[in-house]
């Protein structure tokens, strides 16, 4: 991120005292005072494991003095809001800080990803009053000295010393005045980073450098082999990347972008695996199934508690309280599959289906056989065609089956134009994939509410056998039952108009576009 | 948001050092304030070294939100902010008889600001008019500095009068014996009987020591630069005994 920062400034290491280079800068129309004694400080940022706070515009940083432990949350326009708290641990999810404006900011933003540590350091911080010829503080100015820490920086690597110049309410022009005497003064140079991207830069991170969407640059006439294997691998990097935080549990996030990942591969290796060296299919399918199959159980309990509070919240003949013993179960049940989910993927069984499917997909593939743009074309037309066919046999006698059916197929559409995205026009791509999102949100609404049906009558017998059930909780779940069916019933009712919409000549039209080359 | 008003008739009794102390100890305390320095003179302004001059003068202010705000400047104290004095503050009155409702005016001008402030000090000129009135009928609370002698006595008893004529809103008024020269036996006397007889007058009483007088040598509140001192610790009660009486 290249933005310049008009009130910060890097100091260059020529042994200079700070305050002497400040002095001379300003003189004679201003003066600096020091404020209070150096502190030396611990430096934390915060960010979720795909950088929504930095995708934001946002910068969490905790600062952990001998006296205060202080959260600053600051937006690329400058607004910052501060919280105090003491003893929290990372990671953990935003409401572990304390209620206030600075927590209520960050809630919508992170969701239910948690926030982590991206970069530590330890610093030296002074504070300037810069003074006018009443001897008025009209700025401030901050000298921080930071030194990285942590397990990915190099400890006692030294940043330049950083400046930051601060306003006083009603003194901004005079601010701005010293803004400009401090970017003539030798040995400052106006800051072209931010103090959170110079950090990670000496620690080799790179913000964004994860995101759970596929993004792989394909060319046209690339063999089509090589663009699969290129996809196939970087969903084996996410999939891995998620492994560390699904095993420490560190958010749901982590396990669902792992399955995400594991069905993405699935559906690529079943609808363009023929393109692979013969027999690779054949050898995976089976273990990636595997795989997903034994995330599923902790999943499924996942949904069911992300959205206990607003399910509970919306009970009418129940209250909250009597549905708690459901919660209670969810949450046993949940760190039995938990355990189970860890022994999996510590398993040598995962180990060696990682390892040979990366060996697999770095074996050199020969250069020829058809493009991607012409398997990208046929595979996208076939799934088209299908959802098409399969969506308009539909009608409202047809058995769940039939939409449950229709509901994979979208989605198998769905990854293949992810995966070739990058082979059509972004415009027509975008529009296609809104288009096939309203289908897929409605099946997905009627598939997930015969699901949750299934299970919550299969979770209160289960409850029975276990232990003491009270009457009021299997009441109140009841009634969420019944709740599920309305919005079941709504979906179904929807699908005409939404299958119709995706069905429209424009969507067709689109997709032609996609299939017939007039898209890239 | 409160708004207190330090407000007297008279002049020189102590008004504006308790408009600045008032200011500086709340802010300590943690709440967010504004300072509205209204005497055209500009004492509290100098005394938080502040220039006197707000851009577009008294008339401008008296508009709206965004002309306030822009005059608004930062004290060298946390939480504290001030309006600054301006020589056109002179012709207030005259500017706020041009508006609707003039007694109205300040309390329609501020209240806008709540969601900034907690508190609001006004430090008013030493009169008995437009914007005096304005200011009362604004304010929550009304900070009296008396100086014990018995027309000073006689004064509070008219403004409270004046003020229980007031439809609807009327400020607390809490008037405290300022100025106390304790070599004075009226002084001795009349600082120690009012506070028994009278319920609006407070019990801390503010002397005259030259420490308050040193603000202007300073230019600081003398619960910035002398916080343990006696007159500190008497600004100190004060506020107290305001924060539990009044707001």
């Amino acid at each position: 991120m290249v933005e310049s920062f008009p009130h910060d400034f890097v100091l260059a290491s020529d042994g200079r005292p700070p305050a002497d280079v400040v002095r001379a800068a300003l003189a004679p129309r201003f003066t600096a005072a020091p404020d209070g004694r150096a502190r030396t400080v611990r430096l934390t940022w915060l960010d979720t494991f795909d950088w929504r706070l930095y995708q934001a515009g946002l910068t969490l940083q905790h600062c952990a003095g001998s006296r205060a432990s202080d959260y600053t949350l600051t937006a690329n326009d400058g607004e910052q809001l501060t919280a105090s708290a003491k003893g929290l641990r990372w990671p953990a999810l935003a409401g572990a800080l304390p209620p206030g404006p600075l927590r209520a900011r960050l809630r919508p933003v992170t969701e239910v990803r948690a926030l982590m540590p991206t970069a530590r350091a330890s610093a030296t911080v002074r504070q300037l009053r810069v003074l006018n010829a009443d001897d008025k503080t009209i700025a401030w100015l901050t000298v921080t000295d930071t030194s990285l820490a942590g397990p990915r920086g190099q400890d006692g690597t030294g940043l330049a010393p950083r400046l930051s110049l601060t306003a006083v309410r009603g003194y901004q022009a005079q601010t701005d005045r010293i803004a400009r005497c401090l970017a003539a003064a030798p040995g400052v140079t106006p800051a072209v980073a931010s103090p959170l991207d110079d950090v990670l830069a000496a620690a080799g991170r790179h913000p964004g450098d994860y995101s759970g969407k596929v993004d792989v640059k394909l060319t046209a006439e690339m063999p089509a082999r090589c663009a699969l294997e290129e996809v196939l691998l970087q969903l084996l990097n996410t999939l891995e990347a998620n492994v560390p935080g699904t095993i420490r549990d560190t958010d749901t996030e982590f396990l669902h972008d792992l399955r995400v990942a594991v069905r993405r591969t699935r559906s690529a290796v079943k609808l363009c695996g023929d393109v692979l060296p013969a027999g690779v299919p054949e050898a995976f399918s089976g273990e990636f199934k595997w795989l997903g199959d034994v995330t599923t159980p902790i999943r499924d309990l996942d949904v069911y508690l992300l959205g206990y509070d607003q399910m509970a919240a919306g009970l009418l003949a129940a209250t909250p309280a009597e549905l708690e013993p459901f919660h209670r179960y969810l949450a046993r049940h949940r760190e039995l599959e938990q355990r189970e989910l860890v022994r999996a993927l510590r398993s040598r069984r995962f180990l060696d289906l990682v390892k040979t499917w990366r060996k697999e997909l770095a074996a050199p593939a020969p250069r020829r056989g058809i493009t991607a743009a012409a398997l990208a074309a046929e595979r996208i037309g076939r799934a088209h065609r299908k959802v098409l066919k399969r969506g308009a046999a539909i009608t409202p006698d047809s058995p769940p089956e039939s939409l449950h059916d229709l509901r994979k197929r979208c989605k198998e559409l769905r990854y293949l134009l992810e995966f070739f995205a990058s082979l059509h026009d972004p415009a027509i791509h975008q529009q296609a994939v809104r288009d096939l999102k309203g289908l897929q949100d409605c099946l997905g609404e009627y598939q997930d509410c015969q699901v949750q049906q299934h299970e919550i009558r299969m979770f209160a017998a289960q409850m029975m056998t276990e232990r003491d059930v009270p009457a009021t909780a299997l009441l109140a779940m009841g009634e969420l039952a019944s709740k599920i069916a309305r919005r079941e019933r709504r979906a179904r009712r929807e699908f005409a108009d939404r299958f119709a919409d995706f069905a429209a000549a424009a969507s067709q039209q689109r997709f032609r576009a996609l299939t017939s080359g007039a898209g890239r | 948001m409160k708004i207190l008003a330090t407000y007297n008739i008279k002049g020189g009794v102590g008004k504006t050092s308790t408009a600045v102390n008032m200011g500086h100890l709340a802010a300590r305390d943690g709440l967010r304030v504004l300072l509205w320095d209204l005497d055209p003179q500009g004492a509290a302004s100098f005394l938080l070294r502040v220039r006197p001059r707000v851009k577009g003068g008294g008339k401008a202010l008296i508009k709206g939100r965004r002309e306030l705000d822009a005059a608004i400047k930062g004290t060298d104290f946390d939480r504290l902010d001030l309006l600054p004095a301006d020589f056109t503050y002179r012709n207030l009155d005259l500017i706020l008889d041009s508006t609707k409702k003039p007694t109205e005016r300040m309390d329609r001008l501020l209240r806008p600001l709540a969601d900034e402030y907690d508190l609001i000090v006004l430090d008013c000129p030493p009169s008995i008019s437009l914007l005096s009135e304005s200011v009362l009928h604004a304010a929550d609370v009304l900070l009296v500095p008396l100086i014990p002698t018995t027309l000073s006595v006689r004064t509070l008893d008219q403004l409270s009068d004046f003020i229980a004529g007031f439809d609807g809103h009327k400020p607390q008024v809490l008037a405290f014996c300022s100025m106390i020269d304790r070599r004075k036996r009226l002084h001795r006397e009349i600082a120690e009987q009012l506070p028994e007889e009278r319920s609006d007058v407070a019990r801390t009483v503010i002397p005259a020591l030259s420490l308050i007088e040193r603000m202007s040598v300073e230019r600081a509140p003398v619960t910035a630069f002398a916080p343990r001192s006696a007159a500190a610790r008497q600004y100190a009660a004060l506020w107290a005994e305001v924060g539990e009486r009044v707001l």
